[in-house]
């Protein structure tokens, strides 16, 4: 196989505010194939959402990539592209849609007009062209009545078919990549899974690579081939779907999914992940999970882990003394936390 | 956070320093590293002295004249130099200062405040020009109405003995600015506490209470906007006898109704927040709701528009005082001194320039400070 | 009836006639909001947020109200405490109508039903330490001043899990995890029997979720509270409820024993909403009973059964479409309202 699709190497994106300078990313590398589903979980402020927008290069001041990160879209480095170039990028080869449906589309402009003005702009389509290309969009999206509903405005969309109408406008270019940051997290379970299946059956049909991120473990384990889990800004942890959550190694991961309730099963009492998740502006010091970790020792509170492996890496000291994984969450359900 | 971390790390060794830093206002702060606190102190402490010095009798002459003015500079007076004083001391020699782990969203916004260098610098200006024209009779050794022998001093042009020149009845403008000012900043301050109170009690009723009060004080809010202010202000003053206190309470009417339309947008979304309703749920009164719970957290937007409002009304005032529909002369404001100069604009150009400055600088002083305001209030930053 | 952690506290204390009666009933209630437009405001339509909603509440239980967005939830959990009046039907809370009673009444109520709301951020003033907005209630109750109220300020914090001297700090200083138990500190200051928790973990990470659900059962068991637990996560509800009551536009189209509830839901809605939970566990691997089309309006809803337009039950007729199922009690128990069960 040649360059993946996406490749993202050790990117950092910091900001530089008057109260000194917050890592929100922090080292992450990934990459991502044709037609692969790359799930990204993790809780607020683990850095995925900066994460996404950085590809694009879309941080606004006081928020910059670092030197040193790497972006590449096939064998192209995005991190060294003009401002012009990237302009030709987004919405065209790498497409992004956002949590809230409700915000991303303008009120003053009808659907039609939005969906033609990316082609328009990327395709330099003409009117009539662009609107059929929109209605088909729309059809492809399962909206019924497309021809109608191009001249409604998102206010008369409900929250799920303002979804639809986000997703061709980002598809309408056929993009190579597509960068989904929460996309379901705003609707009614009924209309995620929909989303959900429609991104799945998209994808099998236009063979793009899709960026998925969640905080959702459910909604991850059901869309992404291969996961990261993100963690105060670093990958902790990265393998396929089955591997992250049937046999989960970095303790964070395995914490998260004891913590999350299933509809499947009652569980005696849900495991709990102590204390509140780092902040940006201060991460701890060595492994930036020891404070909430039931396995931390001397070493992990003063040298930070490195990712070890390749398509399953883990970033846990647990990898080199695997003696110490005892007791961990079940006695840490117990001990409550504080 | 860390300022004050080392501050209380390194007291115990300040010994004898401390104690010398005592008696200079502002020391204290600059050896803690606090430079701005300290060099305002010390800056304070500085003018208070030098009013002394160079005043001193007419600060002897306060307890003889009798006059109100007199009186008011000289507690000014006392005033600045206890606070300077006052706040060193505490710094110098009080212990660790017992400071409270919270931190109020008005501390965030004085922070964000002070970092913005544009908005301190007009509020340092604000201030200074505030604390001269309260120091007035101790920094000029003119009256303001006084007409001088108008064979020597008539227009003459600025000098040491008359910074801004003298005026065409001889009159020290440098004076008549600095009184003037009193002036304009009164009615510009009393305005703007009258239209402010008054839309804040509007704006939170017809937004807490909706429904018919809403309607009907709303409808009445846009009854007082679509007047025209100044064929208002023409008619009032027409009627009545153009005063300082027609000009107030005219200028004070006209503009509570922006402010009641922002405060109404406010407690509207606001009442929709869940810590309202968490209020009503714990069976809280609707007084107590509006004072404790909605009119806090309206402020921020308050204090932004009153700022703004405040340079407006300074403008509108002196527009007023020009067309001869304000303060009347001898009387000086800023307005009808530009007037006097205005026929002599060629032979003595400092009469009108140096009011006309003065607006100037206050006017930009006042937006600079709502600006700032604006940025450091606004929640958004934060949460 | 299956005994379950949340009413074992419960029922101890309490004589076995009092379980009997429901601590709070919901008698048909209907809650209709005008929609107002044009100059002089006319009303032009309605939405029907609560459209006939019974149910009972048991001592020292949890119950879990489900349902998607603007099913009415909300409403009826703000219906029960009495922040909004019905436009129809009753609340009985421990036996009195809530109609009748007056001031004195009401704040006596106010004492004993509380509120925990979703939003962790807008849910606690800004401009007030938790300390005083703590010291207001229990003044404004007159349960503690002074020396009392400080200690017990500590207690409550110290109950959800907070520091006693965290109560000079603003709300803006805590994590959003900390801000919920901040609200459930204000809710517990006035000792009430009744919670209505309004979407207390959504907003929160799934790490910190799962804190704030064994603080919320470790506090009824202490506390002998009663919740009504309002989500649209069912997977939170599967792990805290002892009963469920699941609504659609409006209504509630079953309730019944959480476990028998999951594992053998009967109306067409609960199935397909609990098909569409992903699950970690379950992965790529589920059977989703898809639903068509969109939720309708509340301001315009179907006639017949509200759910008609868009159930996958292959039977759907012309009583679907024109009659008002009825929520009936069935065989094992449990209740719900279908034409086709």
């Amino acid at each position: 196989m040649g360059a993946p699709l996406l490749r993202v190497e050790d990117l950092r994106a910091y900001f530089h505010t008057a109260d000194g300078v917050v890592r929100a990313v922090d080292g992450v590398s990934f990459s991502l194939e044709p037609g692969e589903t790359l799930g990204i979980v993790g809780e607020s402020g683990c850095g995925k959402t900066v994460a996404c927008l950085s590809i694009l290069r879309l941080l606004d001041p006081p928020g910059r990539i670092e030197p040193g990160s790497r972006i590449m879209l096939r064998d192209r480095e995005l991190t060294a592209a003009s401002e012009e170039e990237m302009r030709s990028v987004r919405g065209n080869e790498i497409s992004m849609i956002f949590q809230e449906p409700m915000t991303s589309l303008n009120p003053v402009w009808t659907i039609g007009d939005q969906i033609a003005e990316t082609l328009r702009r990327h395709r330099r389509a003409r009117p009539a062209e662009a609107r059929r290309r929109a209605a088909e969009m729309l059809r492809l999206m399962g909206i019924g009545f497309p021809e109608q509903r191009l001249d409604e405005y998102p206010h008369q969309f409900s929250g799920g078919m303002r979804q639809r109408a986000m997703l061709a406008m980002a598809l309408a270019c056929d993009p190579s990549v597509l960068i989904a940051d929460e996309p379901t997290t705003a609707l009614d379970v009924t209309i995620q899974a929909e989303i959900l299946d429609l991104l799945a059956g998209l994808q099998e049909r236009l063979g793009m690579g899709l960026v998925f991120v969640s905080h959702d473990l459910g909604v991850i384990a059901q869309i992404a081939d291969r996961v990261i889990v993100m963690y105060a800004g670093q990958v902790v942890e990265s393998g396929t779907a089955d591997e992250i959550f049937r046999r989960p190694r970095h303790p964070y991961s395995e914490g998260l999914l004891r913590a999350t309730p299933r509809v499947g099963r009652k569980m005696q009492q849900l495991s709990v992940i102590p204390g509140s998740v780092a902040s940006p502006k201060l991460w701890p010091s060595g492994c930036r999970f020891h404070p909430r970790c039931p396995y931390a020792w001397d070493r992990c509170r003063e040298e930070l882990p490195v990712l070890r492996g390749e398509a399953r890496a883990v970033r846990c000291w647990l990898e080199e003394e695997p003696a110490r994984r005892t007791g961990g969450w079940d006695g840490a359900a117990l001990a409550e936390d504080r | 956070m860390n300022e004050a971390a080392a501050g209380a790390e390194d007291r115990p060794e300040r010994g004898h320093i401390a104690k010398a830093a005592a008696l200079v206002p502002g020391l204290a702060h600059l050896l803690e590293g606090r430079r701005r606190a300290g060099l305002s102190l010390l800056a304070l402490a500085l003018v208070t002295l030098a009013v002394l010095v160079f005043a001193i009798d007419r600060v002897a002459a306060t307890f003889t004249t009798g006059r109100v003015d007199y009186w008011v500079a000289l507690v000014t007076l006392i005033g600045a130099a206890a606070v300077a004083w006052g706040v060193g001391f505490r710094e110098a020699l009080g212990g660790p200062r017992a400071r409270a782990k919270g931190v109020s969203q008005w501390a965030i916004a004085w922070r964000e405040f002070s970092r913005n260098r544009v908005a301190v610098l007009g509020l340092y200006l604000m201030l200074t020009l505030y604390l001269a024209t309260l120091l007035a009779p101790y920094l000029t050794p003119y009256e303001p109405n006084t007409i001088g022998d108008m064979a020597t001093t008539r227009h003459l042009s600025p000098s040491l003995a008359h910074l801004m020149g003298t005026d065409k009845f001889g009159r020290d403008v440098f004076t008549r600015v600095l009184y003037g000012a009193r002036i304009s900043l009164s009615i510009g301050l009393i305005a703007v506490s009258i239209s402010v109170t008054l839309g804040t009690v509007v704006g939170a009723a017809s937004g807490y209470f909706g429904r018919v009060v809403d309607t009907v004080l709303m409808r009445f809010v846009d009854m007082f906007i679509s007047f025209p202010r100044l064929v208002l202000l023409i008619t009032v003053i027409a009627l009545f006898e153009p005063s300082i206190f027609t000009v107030i309470v005219v200028l004070g009417l006209t503009l509570w109704p922006s402010t009641a339309r922002i405060v109404r947008g406010e407690v509207l979304s606001l009442r929709e927040r869940e810590f309202v309703e968490a209020a009503r749920a714990l069976g809280l009164s609707g007084a107590r709701i509006i004072c404790r719970h909605i009119i806090p957290n309206v402020l921020g937007p308050v204090i932004v528009a009153a700022t703004l409002g405040l340079g407006n009304i300074i403008l509108v005032e002196a527009g007023l005082s020009f067309l001869g529909l304000s303060v009347q002369p001898p009387t000086p404001s800023w307005g009808n001194i530009i007037e006097g100069g205005r026929e002599y604009l060629v032979q003595a150009w400092w009469v009108s320039t140096f009011p006309g400055l003065a607006i100037v600088v206050t006017v930009v002083a006042f937006n600079l400070i709502g600006d700032g305001l604006r940025d450091a209030l606004d929640p958004r930053q934060r949460m | 009836m299956v005994a379950s952690t949340g009413r074992q506290g419960a029922a101890e204390g309490l004589p076995t006639g009092a379980t009997r009666r429901p601590l709070v009933a919901a008698e048909a209630l209907v809650k209709h909001f005008p929609i107002h437009s044009g100059l002089f405001g006319r009303e032009t339509g309605r939405v029907q947020a609560v459209d006939g909603v019974s149910l009972e509440i048991r001592r020292g239980e949890t119950l879990a109200l489900v349902g998607e967005s603007g099913c009415g939830k909300t409403t009826t959990g703000r219906l029960l405490l009495w922040l909004l009046e019905p436009t129809a039907g009753r609340v009985i809370f421990d036996g009195q109508d809530m109609s009748s009673l007056d001031r004195v009444g009401l704040r006596a109520f106010r004492r004993r039903a509380q509120i925990i709301f979703q939003d962790p951020f807008g849910s606690l003033n800004p401009r007030m330490t938790v300390g005083s907005l703590l010291r207001e209630v229990l003044r404004v109750h007159r349960l503690a001043r002074g020396e009392a109220a400080e200690q017990r300020i500590g207690e409550l914090l110290d109950a959800v899990g907070l520091h006693a001297d965290e109560a000079s700090k603003y709300p803006h200083q805590f994590s959003g995890g900390q801000r919920q138990r901040i609200g459930i500190a204000r809710a517990l200051a006035v000792q009430p029997d009744f919670v209505v928790a309004d979407e207390p973990v959504s907003a929160l990470d799934v790490s910190v979720q799962a804190q704030v659900l064994n603080l919320l059962a470790d506090l009824q068991r202490r506390f002998n509270l009663t919740y009504l637990f309002i989500t649209h996560d069912l997977s939170v509800v599967r792990q805290i409820a002892d009963r469920v009551a699941v609504m659609y536009l409006g209504r509630v189209v079953e309730l019944g024993d959480c476990d028998s509830l999951f594992r053998g839901p009967l109306h067409p809605y609960t199935q397909a909403l609990l098909s569409a939970v992903p699950d970690p566990e379950r992965g790529t691997e589920r059977r989703r009973i898809a639903l068509s089309g969109d939720v309708a309006s509340p301001a315009a809803p179907p006639p017949g059964c509200p759910f008609h337009p868009r159930c996958p039950h292959p039977g759907v007729d012309d009583t679907c479409r024109t009659l008002v199922p009825p929520l009936r009690t069935l065989a094992g128990g449990a209740q719900a309202a279908c034409h086709k069960i």
